[in-house]
């Protein structure tokens, strides 16, 4: 799960972790109020998305007077915001971050990940800051500093001032960055954080260190102990699709294809997605069904896949272990008969209780496509769409 | 042989009286596995499936001689479940809880460190040694015994494979699945190195997905040091980068990270690799000739 930067920005506050003077604006009267009173010679004022590219896509604006503040708000509040990151359709812009700038004397990159190949949370730093970490570890990988966390005793001041010479730091200042490193590490450990991220950390004129931009993301799967945390989410910056279905625990995925899918188990939806594709299609949607799938739930999937426009056949792929043919089948019946269905549905069944579940479908009378394998599934899926067309 | 359970393994269900777990231990024991009672606190002492109830994973050990446990317990006390059946001498735990928090893992694996025990999960389907143990929720019927090893990161892609190979008459010496999650208890590598030593092993089929390296780190262990074919697939060719399809750890985050990119290292350490999900069992076969 991720949170907006101003979001990230007031954790970092209560861990002490020194981040610009400035505050959230739904308006541009409301960024007016807010410069006022930060007061200063000069803010800065960012739109609020969970998308990254803000920068190059024109999503953060400089303003010398409190009059530019407030043009800059109205222009980004509003605003669909195209970045990298966003695809074509951009990401609505419903509030801005307001902020005093700051004179920059240099730029550092500090980050916290959980690494896969340690398994272990993973100190990552950098001297390069304001340029994406991978671009780094590509061009000059010897300039990223990583530090490993054992978890038994937490992350050490050997391990801050190993960091901090490692890019450059020195002085008193190695002081000054170890303890944001250990108060990062204890936001990051508290709240079940997946990823922190600060780029730029910067050291102002005045010797001070500062987490100028923030991002933060969290485990889905502690939102259970992390109350807090999981109030931040922000449904808006989430394809309301996707949140319906996570209603209903399906996992669908949009994509841009015509084949809507509903596989169960992670690993055999992309699988099937995959030779879609090498037969010529392409998916509209990831979707897992997941395990006990009820015939509401099927019918649930086939809804949310049939709702894409885009979609020309629906293709279903289910290989039962927990999960039973004949539910299975009850669930195509039901949402068939709910639904009006105007695309062709391909049906491929196994495992628990096939025979059972091919009895229902076949007593039922439904128009369906049948396929005994992936292939022929996937096959059949395509071919379907060709006589669509024609 | 096979790999980590076979017909000696004494099991134990933690978790044991929940519903999942219940019907999971009848399955179980349905195919003949030794399913020598279960764990759930406050209940000790009970019956239950017509096996006994302990309070604590040490009782299941010193009373009834468990040493393979098969975790059911809810993701806020997974964590805690899997360390009390590491410290009681539990040698092969299978987890297969969904949703366990990853610093939960992290903690675990350290505690793991100088244990003479093998996790495997969360999040998984479980390890199943056909005809003797069934540790897991997979459909035990369409397992049929056999030489060929597998390992994967899914659990139905895992069942797709074996009806594959079964089409043409191939069975399965051991199969496990390792989950979905970024933080797993054994990895590819792990499993690999067991498979290389087991005589009943004639050949290895690995199912990955996008995301990590750990696929590519056991096929280059396995170009200098296994001497049995070992074919290889990559879930996800089609998955869109930053999104997380499903699996918390299938997700792209970097050029290296694509199926594309996965298979084309798996081809070069030496894997026959699997272009087309439809064609495990085929190119499992050929690989054989």
């Amino acid at each position: 799960m991720n949170i907006h930067e101003y979001q990230t920005k007031e954790l970092f506050r209560s861990y002490k972790i020194p981040v610009p003077e400035g505050r959230m604006a739904h308006s541009a009267n409301q960024a007016l109020s807010v410069a006022e009173q930060l007061g200063g010679e000069g803010w800065v004022v960012k739109a609020q998305i969970h998308a990254g590219g803000r920068g190059k896509a024109g999503g953060v604006q400089l303003a010398r007077t409190l009059e530019e503040v407030q043009n800059h708000a109205e222009g980004l509040i509003g605003r669909r915001l195209i970045t990298k990151q966003t695809g074509e359709a951009g990401r609505l812009v419903n509030r801005v971050l307001v902020e005093q700038i700051h004179q920059i004397d240099r730029e550092y990159y500090l980050g916290i990940v959980i690494d896969r190949g340690t398994q272990r949370i993973t100190l990552i730093a950098s001297a390069a800051g304001g340029m994406e970490i991978e671009e780094v570890a590509k061009q000059a990988p010897e300039k990223v500093i990583r530090e490993v966390v054992d978890p038994a005793v937490g992350l050490q001041d050997f391990q801050c001032r190993k960091v901090a010479a490692g890019i450059g730091v020195g002085g008193k200042e190695i002081g000054k960055l170890g303890r944001i490193m250990k108060r990062l590490y204890r936001c990051f450990r508290d709240n079940d954080a997946l990823m922190v991220e600060i780029n730029p950390l910067v050291r102002t004129g005045q010797g001070e260190f500062l987490a100028l931009d923030a991002k933060m993301s969290f485990d889905g799967n502690a939102l259970f102990r992390q109350g807090d945390i999981a109030d931040l989410r922000d449904f808006d910056e989430e394809d309301p699709k996707e949140v319906e279905a996570s209603g209903h625990d399906l996992n669908y995925i949009a994509l841009d294809g015509s084949v809507g899918c509903i596989v169960n188990g992670a690993g055999l939806a992309m699988a099937t997605m995959d030779a879609i594709s090498l037969y010529g299609g392409r998916p509209a949607n990831f979707l897992d069904v997941g395990g006990g799938a009820s015939p509401e739930k099927i019918a649930n999937a086939f809804r949310i896949v049939l709702e894409d426009p885009n979609v020309k056949v629906v293709l279903l792929n289910i290989y039962a272990g927990i999960n039973r043919c004949d539910w299975i089948a009850e669930g195509i019946v039901k949402a068939m008969a709910e639904l009006t269905v105007e695309v062709p549905v391909v049906v491929r069944l196994a495992g628990t209780n096939l025979e059972a579940g091919r009895e229902i479908l076949a007593r039922s009378g439904l128009d369906y496509i049948h396929a005994d394998r992936l292939s022929d599934a996937a096959e059949k899926s395509v071919e379907a769409i060709g006589e669509v067309v024609a | 042989m096979s790999i980590l359970v076979n017909r000696d393994s004494r099991v134990i269900f933690q978790g044991f009286t929940g519903q999942h777990a219940t019907f999971h231990a009848e399955e179980a024991i349905r195919m003949g596995t030794q399913v020598v009672g279960g764990v759930t606190p406050g209940k000790g002492g009970q019956i239950h499936i017509d096996r006994p109830v302990f309070d604590t994973v040490q009782d299941a050990v010193t009373q009834a001689g468990a040493d393979v446990s098969v975790v059911f317990v809810p993701p806020p006390f997974s964590a805690d479940a899997i360390m009390e059946a590491i410290e009681g001498g539990i040698k092969v735990i299978v987890v297969i809880t969904d949703g366990v928090p990853v610093q939960d893992m992290v903690r675990v694996k350290r505690y793991l460190i100088g244990h003479d025990a093998i996790i495997v999960g969360p999040n998984t389907a479980g390890v199943i040694t056909p005809e003797e143990c069934k540790v897991g929720i997979m459909p035990a019927h369409i397992y049929p015994k056999g030489r060929i090893g597998i390992v994967s990161r899914s659990g139905t892609l895992n069942y797709e494979a074996v009806e594959q190979m079964s089409e043409l008459g191939l069975g399965v010496s051991t199969s496990v699945s390792i989950g979905g999650d970024p933080v797993n208890g054994c990895d590819f590598l792990t499993l690999l190195k067991r498979f290389a030593d087991d005589d009943e092993t004639e050949a290895i089929l690995m199912i990955g997905e996008i995301g990590g390296a750990q696929e590519v780190e056991a096929a280059a262990w396995a170009r200098d040091h296994l001497n049995k074919p070992l074919i290889g697939f990559i879930a996800g060719a089609t998955a869109p980068p930053g999104r997380r399809m499903g699996h918390a750890g299938a997700i792209i985050s970097g050029e290296s990270d694509t199926a594309q990119a996965k298979m084309q290292r798996l081809g070069e350490l030496g894997v026959s690799v699997v272009q087309n999900a439809a064609e495990i069992g085929k190119t499992v076969s050929y690989s054989l000739k």
